[in-house]
């Protein structure tokens, strides 16, 4: 196979695939067959009220909650059959920015960044992995925090720090839980070009979830309504926005 | 009914307590191993209690020696003061002590720790990066409260013998000599050997229990108070549970 058509191959893979998702937690039914599926260098956005499952889904994805029922499969391969070793290898393909940051509150901004370094303990030497840091911390405009810790950063700060771990391994999928939230428009713009300018550098594919109005309309392929435990509908912005459909207008008004 | 509730929650408990201490057996000696932090805990767990350890070791031997005086004196057994001191404190009050006190400090900040890094969700965040969480908290928590605790142990019970020396000192002179011969005289060496070889059960307790509870804590800050709360509760039964259980197989064995 020549290298183009490898590309093209690429292109359009499928690296992400989810069918018949079912997630509850005693009688609280979450996610009811759920169906999505994520090609490689595409960015979707999910859309949905709060408390209808977002940040389940995507913990389900990462493996850090166990499906009831259906199927995910990442590059291929099925989550839910994997062993120990397998999914952290899978896993340092992914990226993961949890919605509550969950920044280690005992050590600095530097060790929290070099903590997901650690998974490549051999491959990089000191000099490196000062240089990934550094450069991870400029894109998110906070290389002068390196040495304080977590606690004497504002909220806004910490995101962009937590947002700056997540990507410093440049992971080939990401997945956001509400990067934007709780920042002012000016950052949250930067934010967004920032995960624009990723997904253009590194051909990254991600799963934003989002009611940043902002954010949805610049950084998302597709866009996704989970309503009910259920992809209610899966359309671009443009066509979601001009919807007659009572339910989706709601998210756009 | 409601007895024999509370009788399956505590059988539940002590169910998942010991599957807990089962995937730690299973896990500790399989790379990778977390050296540097392992060290870490090593020092803070280790050096930090040692103010509090030594404090309390010399107020111990201090206050025990002055409380046998009168009653050795009425039975003009007075002189026997240093040998009756060490043999209780070498093989008794300074393990037992040392363990209450490092289970008070050492193991709520464990379950306090652990409880809210659970609830803040950094233990799902350390397993998504690929660092598995059980070995890099708890396996170095618990070695590091297993070898530290005997050696605070030794040291509080050299404390606490110097405690005595002082308190012997307050009503009559016995030179440093004579009673440092005294108390070595009168110890064998299984008075030594069970009494050091609990204190590393005292610290597996300690660190199991302190780990078990912040690992799964309930979520919200409640959850993590409780679970401090219960780590230092359960872990200080379990010294006594441990130390009547030793007593029984030094018994047995022939070495009391
Ligand atoms: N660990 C858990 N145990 C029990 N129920 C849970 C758990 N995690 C989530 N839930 C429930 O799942 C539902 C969806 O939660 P989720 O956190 O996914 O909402 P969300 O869509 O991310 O909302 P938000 O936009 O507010 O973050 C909620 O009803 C919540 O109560
Ligand atoms: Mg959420």
């Amino acid at each position: 196979m020549n290298s183009s058509a490898l590309t093209n191959e690429i292109e359009d893979n499928i690296v992400m695939s989810i069918t018949g998702l079912c997630k509850s937690f005693g009688k609280n039914v979450v996610l009811n067959d759920f169906n999505l599926t994520l090609k490689s260098n595409q960015n979707i956005v999910v859309l949905g009220r709060s408390g209808s499952g977002k940040s389940v889904l995507i913990k389900c994805i990462i493996g850090l909650l166990k499906p009831d029922r259906g199927s995910i499969s990442l590059f291929n391969e099925e989550v839910s059959t994997l062993g120990d070793e397998a999914l952290d290898q899978l896993r340092a393909k992914l990226g993961f920015l949890f919605q509550s940051n969950a920044l280690y509150d005992s050590m600095t901004v530097r060790e929290n960044l070099e903590f997901p370094l650690r998974r490549h303990w051999i491959k990089y030497n000191p000099t490196e992995v000062d240089v990934l840091i550094k450069e991870a911390l400029t894109d998110v405009g906070l290389l002068d925090t390196i040495d304080m810790m977590p606690i004497a950063l504002s909220g806004g700060m910490r995101k962009r720090i937590a947002l700056a771990r997540t990507l410093i391994l440049k992971p080939s999928i990401i997945l956001y839980d509400e990067p934007t939230t709780g920042l002012d428009s000016i950052t949250s713009k930067e934010i967004i070009q920032l995960i624009i300018s990723i997904k253009q550098k590194y051909h990254t594919s991600a799963l934003i979830i989002s009611h940043d109005m902002n954010c949805v309309r610049m950084a998302s392929d597709l866009v996704i309504i989970l309503l009910d435990g259920k992809c209610y509908a899966c359309d671009t912005f443009e066509n979601l926005k001009n919807a007659e459909d009572q339910k989706i207008k709601q998210f756009f008004e | 009914m409601k007895g024999n509730d509370t009788i399956l929650l505590f059988l539940e408990e002590v169910g998942l307590i010991g599957r807990f201490t089962g995937k730690f057996l299973s896990q500790w000696f399989k790379p990778r191993y977390e050296w540097n932090e392992l060290l870490r805990q090593c020092y803070v767990i280790g050096y930090k209690s040692l103010p509090l350890v030594g404090m309390t070791g010399f107020i111990m031997g201090l206050v025990l020696t002055m409380q046998l005086r009168p009653t050795m004196l009425s039975y003009g057994v007075e002189s026997q003061i240093p040998a009756i001191v060490g043999i209780s404190i070498i093989r008794e009050i300074g393990p037992v002590i040392t363990a209450l006190i490092f289970a008070g400090k050492i193991g709520s900040s464990i379950g306090a720790e652990l409880g809210s890094m659970k609830v803040t969700e950094q233990i799902d965040a350390m397993e998504v990066s690929g660092t598995n969480p059980f070995k890099y908290l708890v396996v170095t928590r618990v070695l590091a409260t297993t070898l530290m605790l005997p050696v605070l142990a030794i040291l509080s019970d050299a404390i606490s013998l110097y405690g005595a020396y002082l308190g012997v000192n307050i009503n009559g002179v016995t030179s440093a000599h004579l009673f440092w011969m005294q108390v070595f005289d009168s110890i064998s060496f299984n008075d030594v050997l069970p009494a050091f070889i609990k204190t590393y059960f005292f610290g597996f307790a300690v660190g199991i229990i302190g780990c078990y509870k912040g690992y799964y804590s309930t979520k919200g800050t409640e959850g993590v108070g409780k679970s401090a709360n219960a780590a230092v509760v359960v872990s200080s039964v379990l010294i006594f549970i441990i130390d009547l259980l030793a007593v029984q197989i030094t018994e047995l064995l022939g070495y009391n």
